[in-house]
């Protein structure tokens, strides 16, 4: 057997596994105990601007771009990224946080689009 | 028009730069150039693709399907690399070989060739997409000042490949006999990027909820808002405050490609 084909055999073989240990993985995930909160995009501004959210807990952030336009949720300092079209709802995980501030921006309108999560 | 192109650069900059390491560490491999242009222009047309579904994307699986669309394009494009490091190592010996009996080397290789065209696709779409979002979700917004933003989308465009023909040249000066080492290491550590990519991924899905915090910060000496924090991310995988995940993703991939590599390699050397 020529090793090209052993080589492509046993590739595949790997990626089935993984992509089988994916799906066991994410199955046994619930997200029933997450606090779950709402930020709103509107005239390229956060609402509210300043999240309060208790520390070392998970939080569900359900953001929703309320402007025609698609804004970027971005934060360094959470390790966050994500594009959010207009009218679109967006979930993002955060957390478990140290007690601490936390700052976010809007990437595409960065002048205007800021705003901080407090961990306390 | 500068916000505009600084965007559209940052965008740009990652994909250039991946497709320029792996032009060079893909020199002289037959019809090389055909292959990654093709995995280019794909990416693109995927990219429009991805862009004009982002609605649709975006509210799939609670908010979440942009996040399970980018685990699933990160995982295809780290397996790639995966089988193309794996490749080439295998076949580096017969390289040698064929080059001493042809007097050349162009038609070995080819073989992972595909596998880089879908890796370089896939870098391309994810930026992309963005990149199309952005625009288009500003021309729809605002009705004034569409020339001058396309002016900046034009300078963010060719800014960021000009950055990838850059790194492309700049390899290409290295001395023979150490330049396949060289590209070969970079490919691996893209790997490594891309695996800590898809650790943080993992973690803003929910997916996986343990070791997400922070096990370093290096924020203050070199910034993830510079330009040469921004470099950095996209030439080495590098991050301020990489979570404990982040890193165990970017050295065990790192790892696990090498010790892969290097069974493979017994593997030929015993038939």
């Amino acid at each position: 057997m020529s090793f090209g084909l052993f080589s492509r055999l046993s590739f595949f073989r790997i990626l089935l596994t993984s992509a089988l240990a994916l799906c066991a993985f994410s199955a046994s995930i619930s997200h029933a105990a997450d606090l779950e909160l709402l930020l709103v995009i509107k005239n390229h501004r956060f609402e509210p601007s300043e999240l309060k959210v208790p520390v070392n807990q998970r939080i569900k952030l359900v953001v929703h771009n309320q402007d025609r336009t698609p804004e970027e949720f971005e934060s360094h300092k959470l390790n966050r990224e994500k594009v959010i079209p207009g009218g679109a709802k967006a979930t993002i995980f955060i957390g478990p946080l140290k007690a601490g501030r936390y700052e976010f921006v809007g990437e595409y309108n960065e002048a205007t689009a800021k705003g901080v999560v407090i961990a306390e | 028009m500068f916000a505009t192109a600084l965007i559209v650069f940052r965008e740009t900059l990652e994909a250039a730069l991946f497709v320029g390491i792996i032009a060079a560490s893909t020199r002289g491999l037959y019809r090389r150039t055909q292959w990654l242009s093709l995995g280019v222009l794909a990416g693109c047309i995927g990219a429009l693709g991805v862009a004009f579904a982002m609605e649709r994307i975006s509210v799939w699986a609670e908010g979440l399907g942009q996040d399970f669309l980018n685990i699933s394009i990160i995982s295809i494009a780290l397996l790639m690399l995966t089988w193309h490091c794996v490749w080439v190592s295998t076949h580096s010996q017969e390289t040698v070989q064929t080059a001493k009996q042809l007097g050349s080397a162009t038609r070995s290789g080819a073989g992972s060739l595909w596998a880089l065209a879908i890796a370089v696709a896939l870098a391309v779409l994810r930026e992309g997409a963005e990149t199309v979002v952005f625009v288009s979700g500003f021309m729809s917004g605002h009705t004034g000042g569409i020339p001058s933003m396309l002016i900046g989308v034009f300078i963010g465009l060719l800014s960021g490949t000009a950055c990838g023909v850059l790194i492309y040249a700049g390899l290409s000066k290295i001395k023979a006999q150490y330049f396949f080492t060289v590209t070969n290491v970079w490919v691996l550590i893209m790997a490594g990027a891309l695996a800590a990519q898809l650790a943080k991924a993992l973690a803003q899905s929910g997916l996986v909820q343990r070791w997400t915090e922070p096990l370093w910060d290096t924020s203050s000496a070199l910034s993830m808002d510079s330009a040469l924090g921004a470099l950095c991310r996209a030439l080495v995988g590098y991050d301020a405050r990489p979570t404990g995940l982040q890193v165990l993703f970017y050295a065990g991939a790192i790892t696990l490609i090498a010790l892969a590599t290097r069974q493979t390699k017994r593997l030929i050397a015993k038939k």
